[in-house]
């Protein structure tokens, strides 16, 4: 059942660093994220990865394996052929701390960019009433473990960190999406999302869903209909006059 | 290197569910506030909940109220909980389930487009709010967007964003610190390059979670190396309950390196059920005494219950995890097993696939990936995984204060809401009844300190030499010790002990302590996990010899903690709670009886007599009837 795999991982801190070769064993059911710690154990004590679930859940784990991007925690090692050589580099988009530890924090001030949840000031705890179907289409981007793959994967930010500036990523676009489709949810998102997170770069490639680890759709459902949204706002001359007179409206389309 | 200085009123350790709404009240109270957290924000271990967070809301039976879930908890703990705890649980995880919605949360919905509660073990009616099967990703992703939010107007008010609660994530805490008696700070390194960091801050919120990562078959993540129950103790505060550990009856049994990860009790709360080889129900057999009256005693009274929850009762499956877990032990050790080593758990004959994948999307997607199976189709094969520990820091049930002043704890790192064992689902709404209580507490206690405390310079330096130590020696490999710890503590003192096991493991423990003194970590200070383990290895191995000892002395069978040669649970024991305590540098652990005080006579009256004769002691009884008489 067991047999010896090929590895070569990246090692290396800051800027610098190579790729190195390991052999190491492989048995039944395991996960790459499962020979990562077999080699740790044996052979590379000091090897950098970031995991805390493994059980595809919390979005830590991400790395590139033979210049994917996945979760380690989730790929099964039986995806390979015994005589492949598989190859573990860390997340491109992202500056590497050390071997597969990249620093992804500029997911979190991306996060702390966007207005939170604006609920009506009269409703209170308790009151909420929303129906399941209404809550739906935000709930399928609240799935989102923020393993930041899609934002490692995106083209505009992938080998362009000048756009890092002016563009929130997929994953952020999505929140923003998410807040704009909650019921209770009374701030104005459109004009946010195409100035001042760059929903404009966004040229719905769709490499962001397919490497989603949720299988959220994040171009068809997010993306596509909250630059549908832009859109509308920007030639229904109601809401044009709406915003012109009253600085901000506070009602939603859609 | 120089170590780094940071000053708070409120340092939280721990970024889950409870330490996140711990921060959350201490910032509301106007507490400059840190959190910190071994994993990045947003990750901690709360994210992998799944089923959801009880909370008596009465959404889908009207019937639910705070007394019916102070009743349910106290039975599921087998009465040993702090029933002042049970009863604040009770009253207040609505609200705390409601504010959440109000930040932003969005549960599953009812028909009236009020939050769905869902069936789960030991709750009489539908009373988890839940979020599909990733409810604790909703409840920390809200906590997280809340923490946020209130940044975003600090960066309004202040113009900095951090000026009152700011976030250290992979930054782990190695040592409280105190003045004299009282708490003084904390200290620790950042896991990303090494540096060291004092923190100084008179209140201090323990909020670091569990233990399970001293056995090998476990649900838990990596952080659960017991940091905070080994923090406490050597701060000078006391544990209870330690021996009391939940054995979730399915994890998964196979393939070997998914062993133990969580298959959620909604799979059985929504219709599946155990069977063993020979394709027997088997939990029919082994409704125990204490819940003969509650629980169906044919299959077709069981699934009618499914429907008509009103005229029937509810599946044997649904049990409390402890009967459970020890059901399936049974089993397999009988050679009724699965042939992994499990046994079956079946929904693929008992809801249309469809609508398994709209209920259980984690649990299709997670055995599809990792397994091979497709739960629409086939059963799944599950044994019992190390879950849950409900010992903890001894607090104070309304603030969350530990012994120590200036020291609190909240969630599953604190002991004593849920007793011998914790209901599936109490745990989430735990985190935030006493997460905000414990901010609360914290922020109140800093509010009543006339000076602020200070921190000696010999402290930091023996903080600094304990933490550098592996690094400095070509000693053994940590990862090695690990394992045998984990192997020892499953072996010896897992679901069913005894008094030569757990001896045996006492043994183990105390070699391996010896052993662990001299391990070393190659490598620099930079993201180095060698390193990292071999600091918390001291944790695992303390919080280990507190459970092996309180196991030993626990000479009964109550909830989590089964003696195989002292199988029956006795009232003498019931009033009795264990409580471990280490000298200050960690090499001596003692543990002491201490007597339970009675409940509030407002709450054992919610009781029948005929149940808690089952408990209780002969001289409990008459005081029961005495106040019982008075009421009437
Ligand atoms: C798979 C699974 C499913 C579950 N499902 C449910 C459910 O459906 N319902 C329910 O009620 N309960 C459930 N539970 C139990 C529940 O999830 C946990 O008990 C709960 O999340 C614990 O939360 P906490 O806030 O106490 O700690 P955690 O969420 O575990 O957080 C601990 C925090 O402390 C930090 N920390 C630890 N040590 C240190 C240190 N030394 N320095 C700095 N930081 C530190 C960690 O980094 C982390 O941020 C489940 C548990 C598991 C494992
Ligand atoms: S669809 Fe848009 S956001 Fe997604 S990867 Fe392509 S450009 Fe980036
Ligand atoms: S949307 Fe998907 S890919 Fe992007 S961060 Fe979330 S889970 Fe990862
Ligand atoms: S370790 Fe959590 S998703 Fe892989």
């Amino acid at each position: 059942m067991s047999y010896k795999a090929k590895f070569r991982v990246w090692r290396g801190e800051s800027g610098e660093g190579k790729l190195e070769d390991f052999t190491v064993e492989v048995n039944e059911g395991e996960v790459v994220l499962d020979i990562i710690h077999r080699l740790q154990a044996t052979q590379a004590p000091d090897l950098a990865v970031r995991w805390n679930c493994k059980a595809g859940k919390c979005g830590s784990c991400s790395v590139e394996i033979n210049g994917k991007p996945r979760l380690s925690c989730m790929t099964r090692m039986s995806t390979f052929s015994e005589d492949e050589v598989i190859t573990v580099t860390p997340m491109r988009t992202f500056p590497v701390i050390k071997d597969l530890v990249t620093d992804v924090s500029f997911n979190y001030e991306k996060a702390r960019q966007i207005p939170s949840f604006t609920p009506p000031k009269d409703v209170k705890p308790g009151e909420y009433r929303m129906q399941q179907i209404d809550v739906e289409r935000s709930q399928e981007f609240r799935k989102c473990i923020e393993c930041f793959m899609c934002n490692n994967v995106c083209h505009v930010i992938r080998d362009h960190d000048e756009n890092k500036q002016s563009f929130a990523g997929p994953r952020f676009l999505m929140r923003i999406a998410e807040l704009d489709m909650h019921p209770y949810d009374v701030a104005d998102r459109k004009d946010m999302a195409q100035e001042d997170h760059g929903l404009g770069y966004c040229n719905i490639t769709k490499c962001c869903t397919e490497v989603c680890p949720e299988h959220i759709k994040i171009t068809d459902n997010a993306l596509i209909p909250m630059k549908e949204r832009v859109v509308d706002r920007k030639y229904d001359p109601l809401v044009w006059l709406g915003n012109k007179i009253f600085k901000r409206s506070s009602s939603k389309t859609g | 290197m120089e170590i780094e200085r940071q000053q708070f009123d409120v340092v939280v350790i721990g970024a889950g569910g409870a330490g996140l709404r711990a921060a959350i009240e201490a910032r509301q109270q106007g507490k400059r506030t840190a959190i910190l957290c071994k994993s990045l924000f947003g990750k901690a271990h709360t994210v992998m909940a799944e089923g959801g967070a009880a909370a008596a809301m009465g959404n889908v039976n009207s019937d639910d109220n705070w007394k019916v879930h102070f009743r349910d908890t106290m039975r599921g703990g087998k009465f040993l909980n702090n029933w002042r705890m049970a009863e604040l649980h009770a009253k207040e995880s609505p609200d705390r389930v409601w504010e959440l919605e109000a930040w932003g949360a969005l549960f599953d919905r009812t028909k009236d487009g009020k939050i769905s509660q869902r069936n789960f073990g030991g709750h009489e009616y539908p009373r988890l709010a839940h979020v599909g099967d990733r409810t604790g990703l909703e409840l920390i992703r809200t906590l997280q967007q809340r923490v946020v939010a209130l940044q975003q107007e600090d960066a309004e008010r202040t113009g900095d964003p951090e000026a009152y609660i700011k976030v250290f994530a992979e930054f782990t805490v190695t040592r409280l610190l105190k003045d004299g008696d009282a708490i003084a700070g904390a200290f620790g390194y950042w896991r990303e390059n090494g540096t060291l960091v004092v923190f100084e801050a008179p209140a201090v919120v323990l909020a670091t979670g569990g233990i399970g990562k001293s056995y090998v078959v476990t649900s838990n993540s990596w952080e659960y190396t017991g940091d905070g129950h080994a923090l406490a103790l050597l701060a000078g505060a006391k544990l209870i309950n330690m021996e009391f550990i939940q054995f979730h009856p399915t994890g998964m049994v196979w393939p070997p390196s998914v062993r133990g990860i969580l298959v959620t009790e909604s799979v059985r709360g929504d219709g599946g059920v155990l069977r063993n080889s020979e394709g027997k129900r088997f939990m029919f057999d082994y409704i125990p005494e204490v819940f003969k009256d509650k629980y169906a005693t044919t299959e077709e009274e069981g699934d009618r219950w499914y429907t008509d929850q009103a005229n029937n009762r509810r599946p044997p499956e649904l049990l409390p995890r402890d009967e459970v877990a020890r059901a399936i032990n049974s089993e397999v050790k009988a050679g009724r097993g699965s042939p992994q080593g499990g046994v079956f758990l079946d929904v693929s004959t008992r809801l249309p696939a469809a609508e398994i994948v709209r209920r259980l999307p984690s649990m299709h997607h997670q055995f599809k990936e990792l397994a091979d199976v497709d739960i629409t189709k086939e059963p799944m094969q599950v044994g019992p995984t190390c879950h849950y520990i409900m010992g903890g820091v001894e607090v104070e049930a309304d603030t969350g204060a530990a012994a120590v002043p200036g020291l609190f704890a909240a969630g599953e790192v604190s002991g004593g809401m849920h007793g011998s064992n914790r209901l599936g689902g109490n745990s989430l709404s735990d985190l935030l009844v006493f997460g905000r209580r414990a901010g609360a507490g914290a922020a109140a206690y800093v509010d009543r300190l006339a000076t602020r405390p200070k921190i000696s310079d010999e402290a930091v330096e023996a903080a600094r030499q304990e933490a550098l130590a592996p690094l400095e020696r070509t000693g053994e490999n940590p990862y090695e010790l690990h394992q045998e710890l984990q192997r020892s503590m499953n072996e010896l003192v897992g679901i069913i002990r005894t008094s030569r096991e757990v001896s045996e493991a006492l043994g183990v423990v105390g070699k391996l302590r010896a052993r662990a003194k001299n391990v070393g970590a190659a490598g620099g200070r930079i993201y180095n996990p060698g390193w990292h383990l071999a600091l918390d290895l001291r944790n695992m191995l303390l919080v280990s010899e507190c459970v092996a000892r309180a196991a030993l002395i626990r000479e009964e069978s109550r909830g989590g903690h089964t003696r195989d040669d002292f199988p029956v649970m006795s009232p003498d024991w019931r009033r009795k709670l264990l409580v471990c305590s280490a000298s200050e540098d960690g090499q001596d652990v003692t543990v002491e009886e201490q007597v339970q005080p009675a409940m509030r006579d407002d709450l054992i009256v919610l009781f029948d007599r005929d149940e808690l004769k089952k408990y209780l002691t002969e001289e409990e009884l008459a005081d029961f009837d005495a106040v019982a008489k008075e009421a009437s």
